[in-house]
């Protein structure tokens, strides 16, 4: 067997810094270990380069398990600029908290490593290892304010319920080992295509829904979302920001692979348990997140409820190859649109936690006028959020909407639903521009924001606004459907 | 077509935005720059905006001109296309007229708590919202415009708006973006059922024209837009969030809500829901009409029962877009230019009596019709005058431009469209009759209340200035518009005739 370094390179760039930052960490002298922050962000920089040079024709590798196409390239970008993104927000975070930074770094790339495989892997096993290399340093990563009972609880739920998820998760995969005689995601698309006998085709549904209720723990849907807004809460907020965006849209990368390739004959099954996830996670989502009065659980219960909106496309699959490329789309450009936005909302927290260590919704009282910049990005965070155009979640939405009314019937209902919730979502996301603008603050200091926290929240604000007047840059990426098939 | 055809109602209509980002990078010290920056930017864009009316070729009936079709997203199928015809161009013309005229109160006038760059930054981002709106002719541009006016909406009532402020903004917040999702579902239905898929307002037309949509889908496709519609007009009893919003709102936005706002709710009627869903209005159109006959007596006996005298002028409002809804629902060329007729006139009346309104409380900090008094004439003989002209004016006395919307509104459903029940319109129209004689009592009453009689005691001593210079610039406009129309009707009639005979040959056809 042959591997072709090259398409593996991203990957290779990454394990090898992530060495670096653990050994170098060994010989730092403690008053300087956030050096390991500038080592990591120089491997993310060139890991990213390197995932440049692949753009081009598709590459596959370990036997056809490992698959560098465009789908996979548009995800592991995406992952690497996120990983950017939050060491960028780290570093003064975590100097200031005297967490053990060395040991931060390293666990957190190590999460971004499994992130970059996930997207490639075209193979159940492949497929669970990314997913472990993503979850476990999490579990770690979680419980980082060790002084702090309540990420010692974040860490310890988040580990409960991921080895759980992952245990049935596994289950499934090994069932659908038995009944077509391959770990492979296309063999197995081909094998389920064709007629199974009775017995096996009860077995691959049940299968089946044992690996969605593994995914459904791992991107928080209803009603395997519990460990969400406590793990967000306890967990270091650069941390949270990571868990709420590049660990949920691995989830999604997987999820897309596995519904959209491997089990697409199966969709009459499976349509019906998305539907109906899709519609309690954001309903319930939306609900509980109305009540919320600190912003990390308010962030939390968002995801929650956005995760439902991302959901909602799998439940549209049927046998029309059009719907089903509007609908894996919709969903891809979901994901990667939520991710921004919430990226963004969380750097904002991250720069008030210096100040307000409860991180209540009251703590944002009079922010436009005490950091007027942290104020306009807030508010276009929670705006478009809330879908409200001209900012990039309005075509988040809007896709999704469109391939829902383009699929009809089931679609239809669906997309009622969802713009139900995203209206009623509008109050929550409202109450925090609303303490910013119409509350005095009780201070008129203005807040202390480090630049690169600050650098990156006008970022995530210009490029929210960028995609939301001209959505035409998003799609200038390659076209995703290569995994949906022509 | 030369370039300025091509790209005059873009320059104007996003020179607003502009300027609301200039104004964001001015120190906020530099209170006088920014209100100058204000009164410029919106004194350009009315300035293009008339250049455009000076252009524009009124004898070539109803074809869209300065359009431009381009390229925007093609992935979605949405196209920047924007253009310009009879029906858009004088609620185009009235929005950036209020615009600059409420620049120009903002010189002098900035509400509680100050912050004038936030509050003249928000109002030039409105103002684009509006103005895109009745220029789009792609429903995603439409709907990207139509939202656009929400965000500063909210702000504007949210942080300048009186004791009740927030519920009020919140309120307005949800309910019109609850309607507005409805819409945007009932526009991707359109889309798919188009063929070839289209979101392309003119092509849809053809498409309605030529029964290319089934009757069930229009059914359901109508009950969508209406939703969005009815709520932005706002119809009874979709109206609630009107009294609040309107009440709560500082002076320059009542006058921009009541002025504008309001009026893309009836223009996406005209423009969007009867020309590409025609079976449906014929089918809706006596349930309108009911409503809209509904909201006329209504709205003029919550008026009397109305103790805020901006509540009042908030309700009357209701009454108003009634006789406008009215018209539409009849589904006649005289109908739908009189709806016309009556936003234009509306939004020059009403935005007036929000003025003044607003005038009136920066002298008695009150706005209880109990605690003025009366005397108005007395103490401010200027102020009460205008007051008079323009409350006469809305209550549609001839010879003013309030009197020929509310007037050919009920000729029309004297005579409705073919395919109508004659009868039942004419009932409206006798229901209407009702409401013209209660409006004509509220106003008479109001007058009463507040500018007869004598002046209380408490008031006698207070210094309270007259109508101040800034405020004659902002009104003399407004008040020779209104007797222009009233005197001259061609001024719209002439415009809007030719585009509706176009939209009703469309439609019956």
């Amino acid at each position: 067997m042959t591997i072709d370094y090259h398409a593996i390179l991203p990957e290779l760039i990454l394990s090898g810094t992530i060495l670096v930052v653990l050994v170098a960490d060994a010989f730092i002298r403690p008053r300087r270990t956030w050096l390991a922050m500038p080592i990591s962000l120089a491997g993310v920089l060139a890991s990213l380069i390197a995932v440049l040079t692949l753009i081009g024709s598709p590459r596959t590798t370990f036997n056809g398990t490992y698959r560098v196409d465009n789908f996979a390239l548009l995800f592991k970008v995406f992952f690497l600029s996120v990983a950017l993104v939050v060491l960028l927000v780290s570093l003064r975070y975590f100097r200031e908290g005297r967490w053990y930074q060395g040991e931060y770094y390293y666990l957190l790339l190590t999460s971004f490593l499994g992130c970059v495989l996930m997207p490639s892997s075209r193979d159940l096993l492949m497929l669970f290892i990314s997913l472990e290399l993503v979850s476990a340093p999490g579990f770690l990563i979680a419980a980082f304010r060790k002084s702090d009972p309540r990420s010692n609880e974040a860490g310890l739920k988040f580990f409960l319920i991921g080895v759980l998820s992952s245990a049935v998760m596994l289950y499934g995969m090994s069932l659908i080992y038995g009944v077509t005689g391959t770990t492979g995601l296309y063999r197995i698309g081909a094998a389920l295509s064709g007629t199974l006998s009775g017995g096996k085709q009860t077995l691959a549904e049940a299968a089946i829904l044992f690996i969605v209720a593994g995914f459904a723990f791992k991107v928080s849907a209803v009603p395997f979302q519990f460990w969400a807004p406590d793990t967000y809460e306890g967990a270091p907020v650069p941390v949270a920001a990571f868990l709420a965006t590049a660990s949920k849209a691995a989830g999604f990368a997987g999820l897309l692979q596995l519904m959209f390739v491997a089990f697409r004959a199966e969709y009459a099954f499976w349509t019906p348990i998305f539907a109906a996830l899709s519609i309690a996670t954001m309903t319930i989502g939306n609900l509980v997140a109305l009540q919320q009065r600190q912003i990390v659980r308010l962030l939390a219960y968002s995801s929650i409820a956005q995760a439902g909106y991302m959901l909602l496309p799998f439940a549209l699959v049927s046998a029309d190859r059009v719907v089903n490329h509007d609908a894996f789309a919709a969903a891809t450009t979901y994901i990667l649109i939520y991710a921004v936005m919430t990226l963004g909302a969380f750097t904002v927290v991250i720069a008030l936690s210096r100040e307000s260590s409860g991180l209540l919704i009251s703590d944002f009282a009079g922010l436009m006028r005490r950091a007027p910049l942290m104020g306009v990005a807030m508010t276009t965070f929670m705006v478009s959020l809330a879908g409200i155009p001209p900012t990039g979640g309005f075509w988040a939405k809007f896709l999704v909407f469109k391939a829902g009314i383009e699929r009809g019937g089931l679609g239809t209902a669906l997309a009622v639903v969802m713009l139900v919730n995203s209206v009623a979502s509008l109050y929550y996301y409202l109450l925090v521009p609303r303490q910013m603008v119409f509350v005095e603050p009780e201070t008129d200091r203005p807040l202390a924001s480090p630049a690169l926290v600050t650098g990156v929240a006008a970022l995530a604000t210009l490029a929210i606004l960028a995609i939301g007047v001209y959505p035409q840059l998003f799609y200038h990426f390659p076209p995703l459907s290569t995994l949906v098939g022509p | 077509m030369s370039g300025w055809e091509r790209s005059a109602i873009s320059i104007a209509t996003f020179l607003p935005l502009v300027g609301a980002v200039v104004i964001a990078f001015v120190p906020k010290e530099k209170e006088r720059a920014v209100r100058s920056l204000g009164i410029l930017f919106t004194g350009a864009a009315l300035a293009v905006a008339v250049a455009i009316a000076i252009g524009f070729d009124y004898g070539s009936g109803g074809g869209l001109q300065f359009e431009l079709d381009t390229r925007w997203i093609p992935v979605i199928g949405a196209r920047y296309h924007v253009g310009i015809d009879g029906i858009s161009l004088p609620l185009y013309v009235l929005t950036f007229l209020l615009s600059f005229l409420c620049a120009v109160y903002t010189w002098r006038f900035v509400p509680e708590p100050g912050k004038t760059k936030a509050f003249l930054a928000l109002q030039l981002l409105l103002e684009t919202g509006m103005a895109g709106t009745f220029i789009a002719f792609d429903l995603v541009l439409f709907f990207i415009f139509w939202e656009l006016v929400l965000v500063p909406m909210y702000f504007l009532i949210g942080i300048w708006g009186s004791a009740n402020r927030e519920y009020a903004a919140i309120k307005f917040f949800l309910y019109t973006l609850f309607g507005s999702v409805f819409m945007l579902l009932g526009f991707l239905g359109m889309y798919f059922r188009a063929d070839p898929h289209t979101f392309d307002i003119l092509k849809l037309q053809a498409v309605g024209s030529s029964g290319g949509f089934s009757h069930t889908f229009q059914l359901v496709a109508f009950a969508g837009v209406f939703l969005g519609f009815a709520i932005k007009v706002p119809m009874w009893p979709f109206h609630t969030w009107l009294p609040d919003a309107h009440t709560e709102a500082p002076t320059v936005g009542s006058v921009l809500l009541a002025g504008i706002l309001l009026k893309m709710g009836t223009y996406g009627f005209v423009r969007i829901a009867l020309p590409v869903l025609p079976y449906a209005a014929q089918k809706y159109a006596p349930w309108i009409g009911l409503l809209a006959a509904i909201a006329i007596v209504y709205a003029a006996l919550a008026c009397l029962a109305q103790r805020d005298l901006k509540r009042l002028i908030a309700f009357s409002s209701v009454g108003h877009m009634g006789f406008v809804m009215l018209g539409i629902a009849t589904l006649t060329p005289i109908g739908i230019n009189a709806a016309i007729f009556g936003m234009v006139a509306h939004g020059l009346i009403t935005g007036m009596l929000f003025f003044c309104v607003g005038s009136v409380y920066d002298r008695y900090h009150t706005r209880q019709i109990a605690d003025l008094g009366g005397g108005l004439m007395q103490k401010l003989p200027y102020l009460g005058g205008v007051f008079a002209f323009v409350a006469i004016a809305s209550l549609g006395l001839p010879g003013l431009a309030g009197f020929w919307g509310e007037v050919m509104a009920l000729l029309s459903s004297y005579n409705p469209a073919g395919v109508l029940n004659t009868g039942l319109f004419r009932g409206f129209m006798v229901a209407g009759g009702v409401g013209t004689v209660l409006t004509a009592g509220y106003f008479l009453w109001m007058l009463q209340r507040v500018n007869m009689g004598t002046v209380p005691e408490k008031w006698k001593e207070a210094a309270l200035p007259d109508v101040l210079a800034v405020e004659w610039v902002s009104w003399v406009p407004l008040l020779i518009g209104i007797v222009a129309l009233g005197v001259f009707p061609r001024i719209v009639f002439g415009v809007t005739d030719g585009a509706v005979r176009g939209l009703m040959h469309l439609f019956g056809g």
